[in-house]
């Protein structure tokens, strides 16, 4: 099988991966409870205004029909009206889900760059007391939620050295609107940016870390690298242009991975710091049966990381000249 | 694997001393590593208290053993409102005077119920799809492993959310929405080891002889998986014991069952986290150390599994 067929053949996967992943929004928004219409309709209504809006919703149609008419609205964006803002959902959602890509844009981009320089070290310095008190630092970072690293930030950064502020993604009455430059660009903005970015950082770091320090180990072993100390090149350049090119390969496969853990994690930190992004305004919409709201939210959520698994294999085939496609 | 195979009673014997090596093999592994038996003592400390964290009244015994925990944990105004700790209440009091070290104590029970079952149930499943997978290959491959594919597409934690906020949140709807997650990772790595075994020459003696697929599923090939399954098993608890403390501080744990994560929860509702160090920090270490320790048998295991590693060291 060739290049070609192996992205198309992908590529209908990746359709097919949608179509379920839509599937699964419907029975879980509209089956599970026992009955559909409750989470639609809000309390204190009159039975006219209740048969009103399940007709204005479509869901005295059967389920078919709804099925049908369900998939097409998710593929025109229309994700309804929201029932607390009373506004479309799509507006509510889109500023939310530019912050949380731009929050967790950031944690991911300093998780892989100091994960990849500290497994890589690691790698090469093996057997030594860096090496052992790494391990131990990664997996205590591995083994904490991202709240918790969240709360200890907190407390030694703004409750007691009062460097940062304690949570929110502006000061209020700072400038809001202009380019997306003005927007977070802003030292405001970096400021509070800050520590939930290195929350997101220090926890999506182990991965990578200790990916990169395995892989480096195999890679050190190979002759190539003997070869080159043998040369005489400086042990910088066989670290870096050498082993360290070589052992990137396997953490694009785990990229994919990373993103959906970083939606989980988006959830949880953006909690802990109020930050006005996607994960908080779903914890929200969940909590006062904002259902609409609550399911764009998940949707936005899965399609990233369907669409993030897809990229990953066809780098790692683009990457990797040796690899077969099956 | 000796050379007149297959009666039943053989096979058993070999499952026994192949279960026996393994088990003998893990404890050669944490022989000398250092973390590994840091990890199995945090551990057994934790199933201790768990175990004991409340009175247990053994009925035709008569007799009640003490629990851990010295006062109720959900009893209001054993002390005063947010304490400092002291000798009465070594870890201070909440914002509704209730005792924090007591609530630590029984908050390891939660921990372990839904690391343990999640895990348990994940890995079943997670082995069964995998060995099933990779046995019979052709379109029932296909099939289990798009479905696997469409679940590596689901947002782990927000699906829970989701699931929780639908179903009601009580532990068992915890634990089923975390094992309706985790079992992926354990269905892949099962799927291609047993796709390397499935051409080894045992296998095909004794589909030469005519034993059932059952049979050579899980009296064949299934010992032979069965250390990695463990491995997994070990880090999926750490995962669902992670994912169970998340859904909990984000508001949607069993209300009946306090967890280290609600307690946090309560924390930031009372508003309390920037006075009340003292009822913060401890369930947040406590769940940091109970899912490092499982990391640190974890990393030892791997090494059973996987001889390559010991040499890296």
């Amino acid at each position: 099988m060739g290049l070609r067929e192996y992205v198309i053949r992908r590529l209908l996967q990746l359709v097919v991966t949608f179509w379920a992943f839509f599937t699964l929004l419907f029975v879980l928004f509209r089956l599970v409870p026992g009955d559909p219409t409750s989470m639609f309709i809000l309390d204190g209504m009159t039975p006219e205004q209740r048969e009103q809006r399940i007709a204005e919703l479509g869901l005295d149609q059967p389920l078919h029909v709804q099925y049908v008419e369900y998939i097409s609205q998710l593929l025109t964006g229309d994700f309804g009206q929201s029932f607390i803002y009373r506004e479309p959902v799509i507006d509510i959602i889109i500023v939310r889900f530019m912050n949380t890509i731009v929050l967790m844009g950031t944690a991911l981009f300093f998780a892989y760059l100091i994960g990849l320089t500290f497994g890589a070290l690691m790698g090469w310095w093996r057997g030594s007391k860096f090496e052992r008190g790494g391990i131990v630092v990664t997996l205590a970072a591995r083994s904490s939620p991202e709240f918790w690293v969240g709360i200890v930030l907190l407390s030694v950064f703004v409750f007691w050295l009062g460097w940062f502020p304690s949570g929110g993604m502006r000061t209020t009455g700072g400038e809001l609107g202009g380019g997306f430059l003005a927007r977070y660009g802003s030292t405001d903005f970096l400021r509070h940016l800050f520590l939930p970015a290195l929350t997101g950082a220090i926890v999506f770091m182990a991965t990578p870390t200790l990916l990169m320090r395995n892989t480096m180990l195999d890679v050190l072993n190979a002759d190539f690298i003997e070869i080159k100390k043998a040369e005489g090149l400086p042990e910088r350049t066989v670290l870096y242009r050498h082993a360290a090119r070589n052992s990137v390969l396997p953490i694009v496969t785990v990229m994919a991975i990373a993103t959906g853990a970083a939606m989980g994690g988006s959830v949880v930190i953006e909690t802990v710091f109020n930050w006005p992004g996607m994960g908080r305004e779903m914890v929200r919409a969940v909590n006062s049966n904002d259902y609409p709201v609550a399911m764009a939210a998940f949707f936005l959520m899965g399609s990233v990381v369907i669409i993030m698994n897809f990229l990953a294999d066809l780098a790692y085939v683009y990457l990797d000249p040796r690899v077969e496609y099956e | 694997m000796s050379t007149e195979t297959n009666s039943p009673v053989t096979r058993l014997f070999d499952g026994v001393a192949n279960s026996a090596r393994f088990i003998r093999d893990k404890f050669e592994a944490f022989e000398g590593d250092r973390l590994g038996q840091i990890g199995l003592v945090i551990l057994a400390t934790f199933i201790f208290i768990g175990i004991f964290a409340r009175p247990i009244t053994i009925d035709f015994l008569n007799i009640t053993i003490p629990g851990l925990a010295p006062h109720d944990p959900t009893a209001t105004r054993v002390g005063g409102r947010l304490e400092p700790p002291s000798l009465e209440h070594p870890l201070g009091t909440t914002v509704l005077g209730r005792d924090v070290f007591s609530q630590l104590i029984a908050g390891t029970r939660v921990t372990l119920l839904v690391g343990s079952l999640a895990a348990f149930m994940a890995v079943f499943i997670g082995t069964n799809i995998g060995l099933v997978s990779a046995y019979f290959g052709g379109w029932v491959d296909d099939v289990l492993m798009r479905i696997t594919d469409i679940v590596y597409a689901v947002p782990f934690l927000p699906f829970a959310i989701v699931l929780v906020a639908i179903l009601g949140s009580s532990i068992v709807n915890i634990i089923v929405a975390i094992v309706l997650v985790l079992w992926r990772s354990t269905a892949r790595v099962i799927r291609s080891q047993v796709l390397s075994h499935k051409q080894r020459p045992y296998v095909e003696s004794a589909e030469a002889i005519g034993a059932s697929h059952v049979r050579i599923m899980y009296l064949h090939i299934l010992p032979n998986v069965l250390p990695l399954a463990f491995l997994y098993a070990a880090f999926a608890v750490g995962w669902a014991v992670i994912a169970e403390a998340s859904l909990s501080f984000l508001g949607f744990g069993d209300p009946t069952m306090l967890s280290w994560g609600e307690m946090i929860f309560n924390v930031y509702t009372a508003d309390a986290i920037r006075v009340a160090w003292w009822w913060v920090f401890p369930p947040g270490i406590a769940i940091m150390l109970f899912v490092m320790s499982v990391f640190f048998i974890g990393r030892t295991l791997e090494k059973v599994v996987n001889p390559e590693l010991r040499h890296q060291e």
